[in-house]
Parts: structure tokens; sequence; C-alpha cells
């Protein structure tokens, strides 16, 4: 039922209930994909999610990989009795975490402000 | 109203049969109990006979003193406590659905909450989704027991959340609506498209469900010594209500409420932990390294594979890898199912849904990784903890795969208090468990449901031309009947090793439901062929390769395992001064393997030992569904699904023409 904004929008269950206009608004989807800010976001964002989602998988598969590969250096004592291995699986942790925010940062700044920006474009 | 009489009358039935089943816990409480009892003493005895000298020494001393206290250990919950937290629990989630229930009208209600939860709702609710019995107290136990092994299999469950926050969560919040259907039907023939995704939601569900399921039973007959019949169906018919009644909201709450408990439980536990370390880490380590138990518990451990190590040795030993997770590729292969199958399990892609924006479901998810990643280090506290104050030993006593652990830890660390506190801890904890199962099977029951009712009934049976009462009405039928299949197979599964199962939903939903989701969304050619063709072979492989796998029984290798015991066992008995007998422990091992050895025939598969050597699939299946997706597109070209993908594209990134979900 998500199909085409307008093409199936005329069944019972979206006129009965009323839909916001702007469900029902038809849109250019080729020209839009071809706008230069549409364009922009989509470089941006493909980068971003993609290197930062590789770059966190080679990160975690490291551990397990390492755990087996290279005992000698997880069992390395860093801390007291605290080894790298504890801390290098604690790091995955914190790794973890800060690309989420570090993500939520440049979505929040970046992607966002792109796509008001092109949104704001479109309803001139 | 006559159909919400028919599903009052038809939880009262349910209701009936459960108390009926009720009636007969006395006999099926006491198996239960058994095993935990078996005399602890035994083990001393003969280590003194054959192991190397060093070893034999600690093993006599260790447990010569501690023998006649803790001799028959066993975890005691306070009944009139335990089932006054429970009680607790349901009344409350029981409001929470009479609550739901009112503002449950459209479809859109039913399924996702008419698009009304926040996005820090929706974080809580999501860690609540996801965080089953198995990580509250499995991995916890296996830390316990293993140490750093424990620790490491829990990483891979947060790092998942990765791929759901940077690849899946907001372009499904852009481009979906209910279900899994929804996103991949969305520039292919959508009958076909949609009846696939929702017999691959209904097979993942289905597999999940059922390993939710049989843990429950058999946890709730441990808790509180109730049989597995009634825990099953206790459990089925709280979750049947509150899909059913309450839909999308009361699931989200009961998750939400979940969520709170197990990090309320958690947080305080780890607290009276630290405390007793005196909040300094590093001391804490060395607690571990330096004790006894600990250590003899290694030198067991590692003795297996043939290695000696005694004192502090093996104290460092349990800090280091390799304990437990033995096979590399085996590994690899469950971090790459975590990886992907997360974020292509419906339950989890169906909360997406709820919220109203993708800014929203960005916030949910980042949510989401603070509290599972937040609880996962704070379960390392807890295992270690566990290992410190109830020794691996006391801790195997109660449950050999260490899954009581926490519970014990939370009742020594309270009595340590007050023993009344000992007990309240307990059984709060036991309510958190509870609640834990609840707010899982709830939500998968849910989004079984609604591949069923919205994908087959709504879109493919009716065409999509079903008012608002007909999809309401066909959406809680599909719980109820769903959530009944469920009681049944969780009822039918007792004697079943279920413990793969979940294992296989996660493989399933890698190698069949991600491949799809992530090319529809970004790869232009991508059409309703390589739909098809991935969720087939992807689902397809990841069940056939468990098929052929270690983790099916395998009378002949069996066989061998138990005539090497049997060897070894009266080797030892011969070694025996005359007139000694084993001890009970060894003498029962022997009759079992005598038994054992005796075994022939083949598999389910009717295979002698393994195809397959992995215990996880996904390095084989995750490819082989991205192959035949990639393939099946490419070799049945479709000029509207390419024309269609600027579409599917610029919705996915902008949210423009979303398929608002408030539609009332």
């Amino acid at each position: 039922m998500t199909k085409g904004a307008g093409r199936r929008h005329h069944n019972s269950e979206l006129t009965k209930k009323g839909v916001t206009t702007m469900a029902e608004r038809q849109y250019d989807w080729k020209a839009i994909a071809k706008n230069p800010k549409f364009v922009e976001l989509h470089h941006k964002k493909t980068a971003f999610l993609f290197g930062w989602w590789i770059f966190s998988c080679v990160y975690y598969f490291l551990l397990p990989i390492g755990a087996a590969y290279t005992p000698g250096i997880f069992k390395v004592k860093m801390i007291g009795v605290i080894n790298f291995g504890y801390i290098f699986a604690l790091s995955q942790f914190f790794v973890s975490w800060g690309i989420a925010l570090y993500y939520s940062h440049v979505a929040n700044k970046d992607f966002d402000r792109l796509t008001r920006e092109l949104i704001d474009e479109l309803h001139l | 109203m006559t159909m919400k009489k028919i599903f009052v009358a038809a939880s009262l039935v349910l209701s009936v049969a459960a108390a009926a089943f009720a009636a007969e816990p006395t006999k099926a409480a006491a198996p239960g109990a058994a095993p935990a009892a078996t005399a602890p003493a035994a083990p001393g005895a003969p280590a003194a006979a054959t192991a190397p000298a060093p070893n034999a020494a600690a093993a006599v001393a260790t447990p010569a003193p501690a023998a006649p206290a803790p001799a028959k250990r066993e975890l005691k919950a306070n009944k009139t406590i335990t089932i006054g937290m429970f009680a607790i629990i349901i009344g409350i989630t029981m409001g929470v659905v009479v609550w739901a229930a009112k503002q449950t009208k459209t479809a859109s209600d039913f399924y996702a909450a008419g698009g009304g939860i926040t996005g820090t709702q929706n974080g809580w609710a999501i860690a609540g989704d996801y965080m089953s019995a198995a990580s509250f107290l499995g991995i916890s136990g296996l830390i316990s027991l293993y140490g750093y092994d424990g620790f490491m299999y829990s990483v891979g469950w947060l790092v998942a959340y990765i791929t759901v926050l940077l690849i899946v969560a907001e372009p499904c919040r852009n481009a979906g609506k209910y279900t899994l259907g929804d996103i991949l039907s969305f520039r292919t023939s959508p009958k076909p498209v949609r009846a696939f995704a929702a017999i691959s939601t209904v097979a993942v569900s289905t597999f999940y469900l059922t390993a939710q399921m049989v843990g429950a039973g058999k946890l709730m007959a441990l808790l509180i010594g109730i049989s597995y019949k009634t825990s099953i169906i206790g459990v089925g018919v709280l979750m049947v209500g509150y899909v059913v009644f309450g839909g999308m909201v009361a699931t989200t709450w009961v998750q939400i409420i979940k969520a709170g408990l197990l990090m309320s439980g958690a947080f305080l536990l780890s607290f009276l932990v630290m405390l007793k370390a005196g909040f300094n880490p590093i001391g804490f380590f060395s607690t571990i390294v330096a004790s006894p138990d600990i250590q003899d518990h290694v030198s067991k451990l590692v003795l297996k594979d043939g290695v000696i190590l005694s004192g502090i040795d093996a104290g460092q030993r349990f800090l280091e890898p390799g304990l437990y997770l033995k096979n590399p590729l085996d590994q690899i292969s469950l971090g790459m199912a975590l990886v992907l199958g997360t974020a292509g399990m419906p339950h989890i892609l169906m909360r997406f849904f709820t919220v109203p924006t993708a800014q929203a479901a960005r916030k949910s998810v980042i949510i989401a990784m603070f509290i599972i990643g937040g609880f996962y280090v704070l379960t390392t506290l807890l295992g270690f903890g566990a290992a410190i104050h109830l020794t691996p030993q006391g801790i195997t006593q109660v449950d050999p795969g260490g899954n009581m652990a926490t519970l014990m830890l939370a009742q020594q660390m309270g009595a340590d208090i007050a023993p009344i506190i000992g007990d309240l801890f307990l059984a709060f904890l036991c309510a958190v468990a509870f609640a834990t199962i609840l707010a899982v099977v709830s939500g998968l029951v849910l989004a079984a449901s609604a591949a069923i009712a919205h994908d087959i009934y709504v879109n493919v049976i009716k065409d999509g031309h079903a008012d608002q009462h007909e999809q309401v009405f066909a959406a809680r039928t599909t719980s109820f009947v769903v959530g009944a299949c469920g009681i049944v197979i969780g009822l039918a599964a007792e004697k079943q090793n279920v413990a793969h199962l979940v294992a296989l939903a996660f493989a399933v939903a890698a190698s069949g439901n991600l491949p799809v989701v992530v090319l529809s969304l970004f790869w232009r050619k991508f059409n309703t062929a390589g739909v098809i063709c991935g969720l087939l072979v992807g689902t397809i492989a990841s069940i056939g390769l468990v098929m052929v796998s270690p983790n099916m029984t395998y009378p002949k290798v069996v066989a061998a395992g138990a005539k090497k015991v049997v060897a070894a066992m009266e080797k030892k008995q011969a070694a025996l001064p005359a007139g000694q007998a084993l001890g009970e422990k060894d003498a029962k091992a022997l009759a079992k393997a005598k038994v054992d050895a005796l075994k022939d025939g083949t598999s389910m598969m009717g295979l002698e030992k393994p195809l397959f050597t992995l215990k996880n699939p996904g390095i084989i299946s995750i490819p082989l569904g991205f192959l035949a997706a990639i393939l099946g597109a490419l070799a049945f070209p479709n000029r509207r699904s390419e024309e269609m993908f600027d579409e599917v594209y610029v919705r996915q990134n902008t949210g423009l023409g979303m398929a608002k979900a408030v539609e009332h």
C-alpha cells in the first residue's frame, strides 16, 4: 500500500479515513533523483554509511580472528592482570557507541540539513 | 463488539486449560529438582586416583571443607514473594493492555502503534524486544564458567546494531509501512513477493519463538517449580492476550517495562558486586586470577585438551580466549549471522514503523545501542562476580550450563545484607526473567501475525481491499492462531534440543531477508526474480546446512563417544583397590555410556556423521543468499523495477511521500 503516491491511493481504506495531503501529492521522482542537492546527499550518505559500516565489520571480526589465531597478543597483560584481549573486547563497545554518536552528529548536521534544503526547494 | 467477546471466550478457554494443567505440578516439579541434587562429593575422589599429583592435592583440598554444608546446592526462590512479584508484573502489563486496547482501532494502530511511539520509547522497546532470557541469564552464565569467551560472545550482539543503524533503520522507516513484505514489494510484483516475504518472516519467527517458548517453560519450571506445561500455557496465554487485545501499543509497552526492569536489576546487582570489590576494577580482576576455585576449575577445563595448568597461571587463563569457543570458523560464521541477521529480523524491522520519522528511527537505534551495550558490559561484572562469589563449581551444581549464575548471585549478594533481601532480590530477578520472556515472545507473535494477516490475507487474498475493521479483525484472529500454534509447538518441543534454533533464526534472517532488503533499497536492477531467488536460496541454504551440521544427533557419533567413556571408566574401575566401587556420578556415567554405546543408525537426514562441520551456517549461506538474489535479478531483468528505483531511492533517503502511519 506504500505503492505510488498517487497510483493506488484511491482505495477505500485511504479515502475513507482521509490521508494527509502530503501522501497524495504527486512527485516527479526522476527529476528529484537528478536534483544536484539530492545527488550531493546521496554521495555523502553512501560514502559515510558504507565506509563506517565496513570499518565496524573489520574491527569486529578482528576480535574472533585475533582470539583464534594470535592468542599470544590477547594474553599480553596491560593493566594489572587485565590483558589486551579484555581491553580489545571492551573497546568494541566504545567503538560501536562512538560510531553511533558520530553518525548521529553527522546526520543531524549534514544529511538532515541537505534533505530539508532539498524539500524546501521542491516546494517552491 | 462480538469479535471482542469471541476473543474473551477463547482466552478463557485457554486459561481454563492452563488451570487444568496446573493441577498436576507436584509430580512434574520433583524430577525437575532432581538433577541439581546429584551428589557433588564425587569429583574429588576419582581425581585423587588418576589426576597428576599437583592437581590432585588442590582438588581434594578444596571440596573437602566445603562439602558438608552446601553439599546439595539448589536455587530456592521464596515462592510467596516470587509469585507476588509475578502477579505485580502481570497486573501492570494487563493494565497496559486494557489501556492499549482502547486505542487500537485501525490496522496502523495494531501493527505500528499508529506511528505514535517516540524515538526514546522505541529505543527502550527495541532493547526489550532484543534481549532475551538467553542474553540475561545465558551470557553471564557463560562468563561465570568460561571467563573471557563468554564476554567475547556478547560483543557481536551489540555490533549487529551498527548494520541496523547505518543500513536499514531509516530507509525502512521511509519506504515501509508494517512488514518486510511492504519494503520488498515496492517495485516488484506484490503478490509473489509478499507471499515469499511472509513465509520467510514466519519461518524466522517460528524458529526463534520455539527456542524462546521451550526456554521459558524450562526456566519457569526451575524458578518457581511449576510444571513445564503450565509454564508454557501461562506464558502463551499472556502473550496471546497482549498481542490480540493490545497489538503494537501493548507489545511496545511490555517491552519498555521489561527493558527498564532488566536494566535496574542488572545495574543494582553490578553495583553490589562492585561494592564488594571496593569499586576497584583492577582488584576485581586480581581476585578472579587469585581464586583457588576458579584456578581449579580452569585446570580441569584445560586438562581435557591435554594442557596442564595450575595456580595463578590457571587463574590468568580464565581471562584469556579459547576455553569455550574452540572453532574460530564457527565464531566468524555466527558473527556474520549476528551482524547481518539482526538487521533482517522481522520483529526488529517492524519496530521502525512505530516511529513517525527517520530521525526518530535513528535516535531509537542509538538509544537501544546504549542500553544493550551497557547491559552486556554489566553482564561481565555479573558473570565474573558469580565466578568469584559462587565459584564455577557451585554454579554447575545448580545448572551445568551456568544459566542460574545471575539468579544465584542475586540471592547471595542480597542475603549478605539480610536473608530477606536475598529472597526479595532473587524474586525480583525471577520476575525480570519472566517479563523478558513475555516481551520477546510477544514481539515475535506480532511480527509473524503481521506477515500473515497484512501480507497474505489483506494484500494477496483480498488484493488490498479490506476496510479497517476487517484488517484489524484479521490481525487479531491471526495473532490468536499464531500464539496458539506457539503454545502447541512449545508443548511438543519439550524434549527437543532447541538451542541451535536461535542461531538458525539469525542465519535465515541474514541469508534470506537481509540481502533482499539491502538490494531492494540500494540496487537499481533489483526485481521480483531477485527477491524470490534470494529469499528462497538464503532460507533453504541456512536450514539445509543446519540439518546436516553437528547440531543434529548422530547415533553413531554418540556411540563412538560413549565407547571411549566406557573404556575410560572401566580402566578407572580396574585401578581402584579391590572391593571398592566407582563413585556414584562415575557409575551413573558408565551405565549411561553403556546404553549409548549400543546406539546405531543415522541422523534425521539419514547421515552417519555431519556433512557440514560448522554449527553456524552463515559463512556459506549468507554469500549464497546474496549471490542468488543478484543472479536472479540479472537473469530476469525487469524494466518497471528499474524505472521505479528513482522513486524508492528518493523516498528512502528523504522520506518524501512516506506512508503516513497516522491515517485517522
